[in-house]
Order: structure tokens, then sequence, then C-alpha cells
């Protein structure tokens, strides 16, 4: 079978120790985790793990099974790049001098739709959104002129299918 | 979640504590203990220490409510825990203290977590404030049981008490059960707070139950009414589901041959015309090879596991698969099924009973029977009525049938005395099987069988272990002594790690390395402890001593010395394909 990236949606009660539970569950089948996103949701104390993973289907499945099957986790999905709207936030700080002495940095952030976070009289930092590549070309432009700091967040994903959790949430209570 | 109804709590409480029980002032350690007397325990094994004498103390302030059962060692305990709820279908309780005592019972918890057994665990922890801190006796137990536990927390606040304990002993046994682990810090123990009980029967989250899909039952019905050569393959599910009298009624009406799991086995009697004895390893020749010729397998309750499927790449692929289970997550985890019918099996199993035709199949019925008689005349005659030197464990399992007549639970540890013993114990009453079965847990029989006889006292309990396991967790003698808990303990002796030898026989050209023992005197030993023992070394003998031990009213112990360098069969050897069996 072949190994696609997927991107694991997880519904989750916000309780202390899940983290653990639901990276133990990637671990004991040795699948790499590319990226984990946690936050709040639309829905009053629920997390929502976003892990992205490069795996086959078949794998996938057995994953959300297990995860399912854990008592705080509400339901998980998972999706593939088509199915999902999805990117990534990378934040660069760069020696504010540079922004004078080299007029193509101005260029290169123009071009590659990035933003200016701040600026000091030592370091700027602009913040780029957008898929993983995209923020990988900004790298390697930026990279000769020299970066101070970089770094970049996991996936967000929304996805273009509804995912009815309130739905789930109420028909568990009845 | 729904406050406790009154009949529900007079079971176990007098009716006229109910007015206190409203709203009491108490400290957290009273409140674990008054949580327990609300969900209905009046038993729990454990061993004391400094992060939970707390509650130990208001343990001896309820002496009279709930028992407290002091074993030798934090692993006898859960153990223990784990023998008294297989065989009571209750929730077992078993209580540590923090670091060393909560890691002494992680072999136990994740024991019942692979083989579904539902466990309440309470360990202390440090003072809160202490947390992170790297204190005397402090682990991170939450952390350290995650992976084997269906649900754990740590409490820090005595307020949370009552809702976490209501939740865990909801949570162990409800759907497919398990394990749950409460750490308790020892501030949350002394701080007082009003303390109110509610049961817990629901989660938003969790939904132990599935709905049954109509559609399913009725495609399964299908494929089982028009199959010729079916065949089921049963689990401690229908144990489990108590499912037992509707899997009978189902597999009598469709006359479907069928074979069990090892933690199967009891659900039908072993006697049954239609029990074709155990699937796996060293299960039964008859079901092995035929699961690699029935056109549909029906499986219920069990989960595939790979000592049950040898090489899955071969396995039953002629076959249409069914699959009864409560868990969807194993679906297709190991075997692909064709029907997945999902849920409780006491409700699907009585949904497709009249969606079923009354059957028969004669002709496929006597491959069963003509293979059985193979393995009959190959191995079982020789084992059970042997006439060379040197004692059988396949007639040490025979005269304790003869004389328990079939009636007793059968407690074993793990290697060839379990499979010995489990392929030739005679069953006829459900939940008479306590073994260690997805873990493998040497040293699981000892402290298991002190549970399961405490779970079921009216029943005979024989405990069967092989000399190594019993060295593993001997310690529990010493709760026997305490308890008095009448066991029947057999030690077969064969001086050997048996079943790590025998693979060394068979794959590693004999280099016996690291299986040969040394043994004490085990009468002494026993002796020490005060119970009644004897040693075996003659066949002539045998009989005679399996009468005494099961007549005796007490514990008894009894050294069966058996031949040194026996060996298992039949035998799927590890990956192999399990048509492939072998007979020798």
């Amino acid at each position: 079978m072949k190994k696609t990236l997927y991107t694991v949606s997880i519904y989750t009660e916000n309780n202390i120790g899940l983290l653990n539970r639901i990276s133990s569950i990637f671990l004991k089948r040795h699948i790499n985790i590319e990226s984990l996103t946690v936050s709040n949701t639309e829905i009053e104390n629920v997390s929502r793990f976003i892990i992205v993973s490069y795996i086959t289907e078949e794998e996938v499945r057995k994953v959300i099974g297990q995860l399912e099957k854990q008592v705080e986790v509400i339901k998980a999905y998972y999706h593939t790049n088509e199915e999902s709207i999805y990117v990534q936030t990378a934040l660069f700080k760069i020696k504010s001098k540079l922004l004078f002495e080299e007029r193509q940095i101005q260029n290169i952030i123009k071009k590659s739709n990035s933003q200016i976070v701040t600026v000091s009289p030592e370091f700027f930092v602009i913040q780029k959104s957008g898929r993983k590549e995209e923020i990988e070309d900004l790298y390697q432009e930026l990279l000769p002129y020299g970066i101070m700091q970089f770094v970049r967040s996991g996936r967000l994903s929304v996805t273009k299918d509804e995912m009815k959790i309130s739905e789930i949430l109420q028909k568990q209570l009845n | 979640m729904e406050t406790i109804t009154k009949s529900a709590l007079s079971k176990s409480e007098p009716k006229k504590k109910m007015k206190e029980k409203k709203s009491t002032k108490m400290i957290g350690a009273k409140a674990v203990v008054e949580s327990l007397i609300a969900e209905g325990v009046d038993l729990v094994y454990g061993y004391p220490g400094g992060a939970i004498m707390p509650v130990y103390d208001e343990f001896y302030k309820s002496q009279k409510e709930i028992h407290h059962v002091l074993t030798r060692h934090e692993q006898g305990a859960v153990h223990a825990a784990q023998g008294y709820a297989r065989t009571s279908g209750r929730v077992g309780v078993a209580i540590a203290t923090s670091g060393p005592g909560a890691t002494n019972i992680i072999t136990g918890i994740a024991d019942a977590q692979i083989d579904s057994t539902p466990l309440v665990c309470i360990t202390g922890q440090v003072g809160s404030n202490l947390l992170g801190s790297d204190a005397f006796q402090e682990t991170d137990i939450v952390s350290i049981s995650t992976p084997v536990t269906k649900w754990n927390y740590q409490i820090t606040k005595a307020a949370d008490i009552p809702t976490v304990m209501a939740k865990a002993f909801y949570i162990a046994k409800s759907g497919r059960p398990g394990p749950v682990l409460i750490d308790i810090t020892k501030d949350a123990q002394f701080e007082e707070f009003d303390f109110v009980y509610k049961k817990c029967n629901e989660i938003r989250s969790y939904h132990p139950v599935p709905e049954v899909d109509n559609k399913k039952v009725k495609a399964a019905a299908e494929l089982i009414n028009t199959a010729k050569k079916p065949f089921v393959v049963f689990g401690q599910g229908v144990i489990l589901g108590q499912a037992e009298a509707e899997f009978k009624e189902f597999i009598e009406k469709a006359d479907i041959p069928s074979a069990s799991t090892l933690l199967g086995l009891s659900a039908l009697p072993t006697q049954h015309k239609l029990n074709f004895g155990m699937v796996g390893m060293h299960g039964n020749y008859a079901p092995n090879v035929l699961t690699n010729d029935c056109d549909v397998l029906i499986s219920i309750g069990m989960r595939f596991d790979d000592r049950v499927t040898g090489n899955l790449k071969t396995y039953a692929k002629q076959a249409k698969i069914i699959h009864f289970d409560i868990d969807p997550a194993e679906i297709d985890k190991n075997v692909k099924t064709d029907v997945a019918v999902i849920g409780d099996v006491k409700e699907t199993l009585a949904e497709i009973l009249p969606l079923i035709n009354k059957n028969q199949h004669p002709e496929w019925y006597q491959n069963f029977k003509d293979l059985y008689k193979i393995e009959f005349d190959e191995i079982i005659d020789k084992q059970i009525n042997p006439t060379k030197e040197g004692i059988t464990n396949g007639e040490v399992m025979k005269a304790i049938n003869n004389e328990t007549n079939g009636e007793a639970i059968i407690v074993s540890d793990v290697g060839q005395n379990q499979m010995f013993t489990n392929r030739y114990a005679d069953f006829k009453h459900s939940k008479s099987v306590v073994t260690s079965g997805g873990l493998g847990t040497m040293g699981f029989c000892l402290p298991a069988s002190i549970g399961a006889k405490m779970g079921a006292p009216k029943r005979e309990v024989v405990a069967v272990i092989g000399d190594g396991g019993f060295q593993m967790t001997i310690q529990e003698l010493g709760t026997i002594m305490q308890t008095k808990v009448p066991v029947k303990i057999v030690v077969v002796n064969n001086e050997f790690l048996g079943m790590v030898r025998q693979w060394q026989e068979m794959f590693f050209d004999r280099r016996y390395a690291e299986t040969i023992m040394t043994n004490p005197n085990f009468v002494k030993i026993v002796e020490g402890y005060g119970i009644k023992s004897k040693r075996v070394t003659k066949r002539e003998d045998l009989k005679e001593a399996i009468t005494e031990m099961i007549a005796s009213k007490e514990s008894y112990f009894l050294e069966v010395v058996v031949e040194k360098e026996g060996n298992v069969f039949p035998m799927i050897p590890t990956g192999a394909t399990v048509s492939d069996i072998l007979l020798k």
C-alpha cells in the first residue's frame, strides 16, 4: 500500500495527560509525527489535535480506531491534502541592517506574500503563512543573507467536510 | 451523570446512612473508602506504604464494610484482583503506595489491559507541592501507566475523588473492560471537603457499547445460512458479555463446529458436541487445520491474536470472515473482515438467532471428528494415558478432572503448564479459566488463584503452576497462610523453564541456555507457611494425592515431579500457517 501524507484531526476533552496517550498510539506503531498542533476549537472545552503523518491508509485507519477507543477522544478523522485546507506559519528573525543594506530582501518579502511583524534597531521579524513548500522556498531565499532564528508551526487545517462534533456530543448524552 | 439511586446504594450501605451521605464533611482518604463502598466493593487487595497511609487508616476504620487482603508484594495484589474479577465478573481493586509500590503493579495492569479485565487500581502519590521534584518514592505513574490502562487520572484535590472514582468504575467495567489507575496525592487524601457520591453512567466522549447495525446482522445471517462449511472461533468476549446461553443456542441452531481461544475456554462446556477445543499455537489439530478449509469463519468476541492466527498471509484466505466484537478497533486490525457485526455479543447474537436457519452439516462435522481421532491417537492418548516412564502434565490434569468432575476453576500460569492444563482440563461452567493470555505473565497463577477463590468462594479452585513461575511470586504463600484461603496448588516440576526449553530443543539445536533450574525443597518451603503439602514422584501415587488434595478443606500444596523433557504438541511454529500444525 502507498504511503500518503494524512492529516489526522482528533477532537478531545480538554484534559491533562491526553497528549501523552495520543502520542503513545503513534509511538507504539513506530509512526513518525511530521507535525503536531493542539488548540481549542469552536466548542467550549473541546480541544483539537492536528497530527500529520506519512503513512498508508490501512495504518491510518488502525490509528483512528485506537484513537477513538480512548475514553476522552470524542472523534478522530483522517484526511488527505485534497480534502482539507491547510497552512503552516513560520517566523524568520533577521538583522535589521540587512533591510537597508540588501535591497533584495525587500523584494523577497513582497514577492513571498509575507509580512513584517516587528522591527527594532537590531532585528526584524518576518511572518510567512502558507504551504510547507512556500515556507521552505522563503527559507532558501533568505538563507544567504543570514537568518538569526527560524521557527515553523505545525499544520493548521480545516476540512472541506462538516465535522458535526456538537451533534456527536449531543447524541452521546441523549 | 445521575445521582445514585436508593436501591443501588442499599445493597452495600445501610439505609440509615443515606442521610449522612447527601453531603458529609470528610477527608479525601475516607472519601476513597466511601466511594469504594458506594460502588459495592467489599474486598480489595493491596500493600501499604507512606503515600497511601491515610487511605489505610480509613480501611482500618471500615473493616466491617471492606475486607482488605494484604499480599506479600504489590504484583501479588494486582494479580489477585485480576483473579477475583475473572471469576466474580466484578471489578477487581488493587491498592499500592507511590514509587515502587506503583511500579510493582504495572505488570498486572498491562496483563489486565491485554486480557480486558476490569480493574480499579489506586496508588498513593507524594504531596502535590512535591510533584516533579524527584521526591522520595515519587514516580510519574500516570505517564508510566498511560499505554497500559484504559483510563488513568491523577487527583490533587479531595473534591475530585468521588467523581473520578465513579468514572473509574464506570470505565473499568463498561464496554470492553479494562484497568483504570487513579493516582491520589497525599495532600488530597488529608484534605477535608463535602462528600457526595454520584454513580457515573455516561461520559460524553465515551461510547462503550456501539449501536448494532441491523443490516450487518442480516448480512451475517445470510452468509451463515448459505455456508456449507461454517466454523466458529469464540473468545473471552462471550464470557465478558455474559452471552454463553445465546452463543450455545446460536451454534446449536446452525450446527456449527466451534473452537475457542485460550481465554474463551469454558464459555462452552468442553464436552459439548460442537466444541472442538482450542485454536492457536498449541490448540487442537482439527480446528487449526480446518480454519484453512472452512467457507465461512465466524469469530465471536475474539481478536485474532498472532498466537491464534499464525501467519496472517495464509490464514483462512479461502473463507468469508464474519467478526462479532464490541470494540470497533478490533475490526480489520489483523484479519480483513467481510461482515463486521459490532456491538455487545449478548445483543448481536440474540438479534441474529431468529434470522439463522436450523441447519446441519454432517459431513463437515465428520471432518472435525476424523482429525480429532488423529490427534487423540498421536498425542492426547499418550498424554492422558501414558505408559512410558515419567508423569505427564496431561495425566495430572486428567486426575484433577476426575476428582473435581470438571466443576473446578482452573488457574494456570504461563508456559507448558498452561498449555497442557488448558488443553486437557474439562470445563463444565463458564468463568472457569483464569490464566494470563495476552501478556503471558509468569508468576500470575499463585496470586490470581487467591483472588479467583475469593471471587467464587463456593467453587473449587485449583492452581497449576510450573516450577519456574511458582518461584516468581512464591511469596504469596504468605497471603494464603494469613487469609487461610483454601486454594489447591499443584506445582508440576520438570526442573526446567519448559516452554523455552522446548523451543531450544526444536529451534536452537538443544542449546539449553539458562532454562535448567536447580530447585529448592518446595515441600519444606510450603510447610514453613503452615500449608499442608505433599510431593509425588511416581505415577501410582498421583491419583491418591490428588484425591487427598481436593478433599482437603484447607489450602493444599502438591508437587508433582513430571517428565523432564516433555513437549507440548500439536504446535504451530511462530510465523507458520495454521494448517501446517505439527503433531510431533
